[in-house]
């Protein structure tokens, strides 16, 4: 806790720095190229999910604290069933296409 | 929409009418009886209003040890009806109805609250904890339980039972094919004991991960500790998953959506699907509390530490992730094409191996031990081989290939009945016959307890073993009847009276529980088995705040190191402090009734009168958010009295294994 109020919040500032490259590197994607509309999709879909890992770790301090750990295995294993779930049901109810 | 009053209680059948009758007299009776007894006040002061974790867990297996009746009986009736070649015992439909309600029952109000009563009992004495770390929800959780399982209960003689099988597919499922109510109880009772399990899930994880005494790191944990730890979770990552599809059902059966029906442009198997994602993962949730039983069982009767203690512990957690990974393997059959089938064919493999390195950690922990045939242990002994049997035959059923000639057969039939019987079943008598003195201060009788186990094991392999045989010959599941043409009719019959065999051993087990509580000595010692965690090292029956003073750890097997160390085991009069303990509430047990009412007003479609039921439900919800109780002091002079009355008589009990 002390060391967050010292000093210049130097993760505050390239999380915040790297938020906004994410920002524009998607929104240039969406409108400033020709791509197809399914690779598009793809690549701001992964930059958004990036973006997440990132505010996570810089701004909502996931890995800090008496808990850090256990919250991070929390995250990653709601992270798994979430993926299991949705692509899971999705990849078999469209018969493995 | 609307129901018909003439279709309220079911009449025209004998043996329905006989039972409504049986239920009245038995209502009456124990209204009655209590009355009688003047119990009232002491019911509702007691066990009603408890929020003791022991208590609850007490009521848990009770529900249980009944439920597991009322499954047994539509059990039998099935053995009945298919003992002979064109039976007509029962009906198609009934039939139908029967075998519904005896999966749901034995899965989920039978196999749930026998574990999770044993785990509300054994899990915070094993920590060195003095409750679990919500009193109040955990009895919130067993009235939800209590309330789901009666509403289902009532099914068969008001409105008609589910008859869609426990797994409900769609589009049988659906209004189209099955109009009546019974599926809605299904949808409501289940949705409502499942809200119960959820919050114990949560209760379970909290206590275990916050509430350990000092010394109790994890890999310091009892084995049954850690595998209800697990069980907790994977409770909390599958159940919402039943939740929303339950929910999808509720608004399919009773408001007219389209989820799960083709015509209005749903999808049918999108039901299978998200019912096994949490069906699956339920099978490991009942079945890994059981094999923390085993192993708390086996390592002492055979007077060692158990093998292999770390291997066992990521075999657990190997178990819990992989068990996300196998649904499909439930419907190889809806021919989701190779790619998707032999992947969860691999999976499902994949599990056998982190099962197997437990077995062999039992059977290495045997080895060269001092084996003590106890009832307990006999249990745990036989769960080993015919838990193989049901292991290997998973393994043949998991190849999808190979599923499509097994599948809808008693061949499946008879495999998960060798995984659940042994795997649940057994280890819940071994834990009863185990921790019952913990519970209640005796013994359970061993030589009623040996015949209870050599009826009941030789029983459950004649009943399953030839339907093995049945099913490769083509026999087919929920079947009500067969031609003589085909056969089948020895193998049946054999099956039958296996299932009599079963039915006798589970008397005996009924026999033992009241010969105990009247003959049984009451003179025994807090450590009769000479056990090694920390549940024995307090009185038995225990005492409501468990630990006059928390117990430090370590090593494993706690109690078994303070023993050989003479630690801890004596209480000095200056090291009591005052306890703090919650208090009672009847809020959880009136939270269970209008639960219960409201789900009984969906279940008959009556919405606008379940709407203003809610209503009870929300004000329930506001009375808790401003309860300021913060519970009570044990004064110092009441536990001083309470620990001399037990530890000052210990050298004249009988410690003993009779």
């Amino acid at each position: 806790m002390e060391k967050n109020h010292k000093g210049f919040p130097v993760t505050h500032v390239i999380g915040f720095i790297m938020s906004l490259v994410l920002t524009f590197a998607a929104l240039g994607v969406a409108i400033k190229t020709s791509l197809p509309f399914k690779t598009i999709l793809w690549i701001i879909g992964s930059l958004a999910v990036v973006q997440a890992g990132l505010q996570l770790y810089m701004f909502m301090h996931m890995n800090e604290g008496e808990d850090g750990k256990s919250q991070v295995i929390n995250v990653a294993y709601g992270f798994f069933i979430a993926v299991v779930t949705v692509a899971g049901s999705i990849w078999v109810m469209s018969f493995g296409m | 929409m609307g129901i018909n009053w003439h279709d309220f209680f079911i009449v025209g059948n004998p043996l329905i009418l006989g039972s409504q009758i049986a239920i009245v007299l038995t209502m009456v009776g124990i209204v009655a009886g209590i009355t009688y007894l003047k119990k009232w006040k002491w019911l509702w002061r007691e066990w009603l209003t408890t929020v003791d974790h022991k208590r609850i867990g007490i009521m848990y297996i009770l529900s249980g040890v009944l439920m597991f009746f009322r499954g047994g009986v539509d059990g039998l009736l099935m053995k009945a009806q298919t003992s002979r070649p064109e039976m007509k015992f029962l009906d198609a439909q009934h039939y139908n109805e029967i075998f519904t309600t005896h999966g749901v029952i034995m899965i989920l109000f039978a196999a749930m609250p026998l574990l999770i009563g044993l785990m509300n009992v054994v899990v915070p004495l094993q920590i060195g904890a003095r409750d679990v770390a919500f009193p109040q929800l955990n009895a919130l959780s067993f009235w939800l339980f209590f309330s789901g399982a009666m509403l289902f209960n009532i099914s068969f003689v008001v409105g008609g039972s589910p008859d869609a099988g426990w797994t409900a597919y769609f589009p049988l499922a659906g209004k189209e094919f099955t109009p009546g109510i019974g599926n809605n109880y299904y949808a409501v009772a289940l949705q409502i004991a499942g809200i119960g399990t959820l919050m114990t899930g949560i209760n379970f994880i909290v206590t275990v991960l916050k509430m350990r005494t000092k010394g109790m790191t994890l890999m310091r944990m009892p084995m049954f500790t850690w595998t209800s730890f697990i069980a907790s979770v994977i409770i909390v990552a599958s159940f919402p998953i039943f939740t929303v599809a339950l929910a999808l059902m509720t608004f399919d059966r009773i408001f007219g959506t389209h989820f799960f029906t083709i015509s209005g442009g749903g999808m049918d198997m999108m039901w299978a699907n998200l019912f096994w994602l949490w069906g699956h993962p339920e099978v490991y949730i009942v079945v890994l509390p059981a094999f923390g039983m085993f192993s708390e069982v086996i390592s002492t009767f055979s007077r060692k530490r158990l093998f292999g203690y770390n291997s066992m512990v990521f075999s657990i957690v190997g178990i819990a992730f992989l068990s996300m990974l196998v649904w499909v393997h439930h419907f190889f059959t809806m021919g989701a094409g190779p790619g998707v089938n032999s992947v969860f064919s691999i999976t499902t493999m994949m599990i056998a191996i982190p099962t197997g390195v437990k077995m062999f950690n039992w059977l290495f922990t045997m080895r060269k031990g001092r084996i003590e045939l106890t009832t307990a242990m006999l249990w745990a002994l036989a769960f080993i081989p015919c838990f193989v049997i049901g292991g290997v035959t998973g393994v043949m059923l998991a190849m999808g290939a190979a599923d499509y000639q097994y599948h809808n057969t008693l061949f499946l039939v008879a495999h998960f009945h060798y995984v659940l019987i042994p795997g649940v079943v057994f280890a819940v008598f071994a834990g009863l016959y185990y921790w019952w003195p913990k519970m209640f201060g005796h013994m359970l009788n061993e030589k009623i307890g040996k015949i209870h186990f050599w009826f009941f094991t030789i029983g459950f392999n004649l009943t399953f073993m030839p339907m093995f045989f049945l099913g490769l010959d083509g026999a087919v599941r929920r079947s009500y009847t067969y031609s003589a043409e085909s056969g089948y009719a020895p193998l049946f019959l054999l099956s039958t009276i296996g299932a009599v065999i079963l039915a006798i051993g589970f008397g005996a087990l009924c026999y033992n529980i009241y010969w105990s509580a009247r003959y049984a000595d009451r003179n025994i010692s807090n450590d009769p088995w000479d056990a090694r965690t920390l549940e024995w090292a307090t009185a038995s029956p225990v005492q409501f705040y468990n630990f006059a003073k928390l117990p430090e750890v370590k090593s494993i097997d706690a109690f078994w190191y303070m023993k050989k160390h003479n630690e801890g085991l004596t209480l000095k009069d200056e090291e009591v402090e005052e306890i703090h303990m919650p208090s009672n509430s009847g809020l959880p047990f009136y939270m269970g009734v209008i639960f219960g009412i409201t789900g009984f007003l969906l279940v008959f479609e009556w919405k606008l009168a379940a709407l203003v039921a809610t209503v009870g439900i929300l004000a329930g919800l506001i009375i808790r958010s401003f309860d300021y109780n913060d519970g009570f002091h044990v004064h110092k002079d009441e536990i001083k009295k309470t620990e001399k009355a037990w530890r000052s008589v210990n050298k004249g009990v009988n410690n003993h294994v009779s």
